[in-house]
């Protein structure tokens, strides 16, 4: 990803820093301007996220693109953050340890780099709360 | 608007043409449909070019006008070329702007064509323009693939339904079966299960042969009002309903990530103005990118009802002696899918069973077919109603 695009939002990769319409009480992450319920009646404003959430869906990323090469094999999911949005992110665990409804915090993590000088892209996946999994996935 | 028939469609052999251009094929293929409409080539009014991504895969921009001009439309003629881009709905999305040009009024006889070359680069390349189709900067940032992200649907589709591992194996075989009756398929070799079962994983539960190939190829159909339309041919096609509907772009963002919505509604307007219900498609090409996908498209086109995806292929239904045939030209999986032109290429093949003309892959006394084809993780679906 080109420098500008990503320091862009940096804060918000950093801190999951998203977006709530206090109009409508919809959170939003990736951070939006634009409230798409209330369009032009909505108020958006920024959001910290509390970083907590569960596991919609993964899989084991085995043919990652070349900049994700050191990583692989990797677990890829959609998380839906305790507010409500749901986001992609990489998930740290081992591919056999990883389930559907498993409960999981942010942390803060390298994802890439540009070559051996270039800038080292950070942001936000996610690990496992604890041990004790939300082994049912059927509240989802 | 007024109503719209085909009167010619043509598309090139699909495959790894590695000895043949980009304008080459789509010259081939245009050159067919013009045979097929036994046109000379004068009567075009307009053009519709579906092409993904030229500018990476080729480095050519404006590849419209590269067309008019290849195709000898662009000196004398000097006819409106314009390329759409929708990922890989481009070009049902062509067919679909060509459609609303010739309902309109505006002209009369209008080419919707649809071409890619993605072989000229590599795999690694190739994949990465394809993950563009989806949110760059929040999926892609991840580590998202395009088939991950297919990947997170089958899973889900998996837990929430009990479809099988089996079951998505079965989507490839099938096709596989179907492509070894199209001589213009990629693949033609006929598969076992146990062959989708043991290819390799590339993003857990998909496996190689749960996903499309990289493909060269190009198609062209030619639309002309319906009241002319046997003047020029014996055997037009009419274009019952043409629909179109979005979805966000990150699959994340999703009501429900094991439907594609923008189908749902799609074929909902598509059924509505045909005036027909999904149980009266007697043949259909459907958008199996992945082989989930062609399961939750039977879902969502309304074949069956969410989360009896699954069972519709085991009890083969969509064989191509079943209920509702499904994807007799092989599909993205065996037919290939260069991204463009996939949606060009279903319009054609269903233009070819509906008129009888599908050789070996023939849906017996097919009436009325159905296309659809989906852009990205499904933030595009286009769905087309055709009929005899
Ligand atoms: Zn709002």
């Amino acid at each position: 990803m080109p420098v500008p695009r990503f320091w862009r939002k940096i804060r918000h990769r950093y801190n999951l820093i998203g977006s709530v319409c206090r109009n409508c009480g919809t959170y939003y992450y990736p951070p939006r301007n634009l409230c798409p319920t209330c369009r032009r009646a909505g108020k958006m404003e920024e959001y910290q996220f509390k970083g907590t959430g569960k596991v919609v869906s993964y899989t084991v990323i085995r043919t990652p693109p070349d900049q994700f090469q050191e990583l692989k094999p990797y677990v890829l999911g959609i998380v839906e953050l305790d507010e409500g949005p749901r986001v992609t992110s990489q998930i740290i665990c081992d591919p056999e340890e990883a389930k559907i409804g498993m409960r999981v915090r942010q942390v803060f993590r390298k994802y890439t780099e540009d070559g051996e000088d270039g800038v080292i892209y950070y942001g936000t996946k996610f690990e496992p709360e604890d041990e004790e999994y939300d082994s049912g996935g059927d509240n989802l | 608007m007024r109503d719209v028939a085909i009167i010619g469609v043509g598309y090139t052999k699909f495959g790894e043409m590695w000895g043949r251009s980009f304008r080459d094929i789509m010259i081939e293929a245009g050159l067919e449909a013009i045979t097929d409409a036994g046109i000379e080539g004068r009567e075009i009014d307009a053009m519709y070019v579906g092409n993904m991504s030229g500018g990476r895969f080729i480095a050519q921009e404006h590849v419209s006008a590269l067309i008019a001009d290849y195709s000898g439309f662009a000196r004398d003629f000097h006819i409106p070329a314009t390329r759409v881009e929708a990922a890989c709905a481009s070009g049902g999305l062509a067919v679909r702007e060509a459609y609303i040009n010739v309902a309109s009024g505006l002209h009369d006889i209008v080419v919707a064509a649809g071409v890619e070359k993605m072989t000229d680069i590599g795999t690694e390349m190739t994949a990465d323009v394809l993950a563009s189709a989806s949110d760059r900067e929040w999926e892609g940032f991840s580590g998202a693939t395009f088939p991950g992200l297919y990947a997170l649907i089958a899973n889900y589709h998996m837990h929430r339904y009990g479809t099988t591992r089996e079951d998505l194996a079965e989507v490839s075989v099938k096709n596989h079966n179907n492509g070894s009756l199209n001589p213009k398929a990629q693949f033609r070799n006929r598969i076992s299960i146990e062959t989708v079962l043991n290819s390799p994983l590339v993003a857990d539960p998909l496996r190689l042969y749960d996903c499309s190939p990289i493909t060269d190829g190009a198609a062209a159909v030619i639309l002309a009002p319906a009241e002319v339309a046997k003047k020029y041919t014996d055997t037009p096609v009419y274009i019952k309903a043409s629909a179109q509907a979005s979805d966000t772009i990150a699959l994340h963002d999703r009501r429900d990530i094991a439907t594609l919505d923008a189908t749902v509604f799609a074929s909902k307007r598509a059924y509505k103005q045909a005036g027909i219900k999904p149980t009266d498609v007697d043949v259909a090409e459907v958008h199996d990118c992945f082989t989930i996908a062609e399961i939750v498209a039977y879902e969502d086109l309304g074949f069956c009802r969410k989360g009896e995806g699954g069972m519709l292929i085991r009890e083969g239904v969509t064989a191509i002696d079943g209920d509702i045939p499904v994807n007799p030209s092989g599909g993205l999986k065996a037919c290939g899918h260069p991204v463009g032109a996939t949606g060009v290429k279903q319009v054609a093949e269903v233009v070819l069973q509906l008129r009888g003309d599908a050789g070996k892959r023939q849906v017996d006394g097919a009436e009325i077919g159905l296309t659809h084809n989906v852009g990205g993780t499904g933030a595009t679906a286009v769905v087309h109603i055709l009929s005899r």
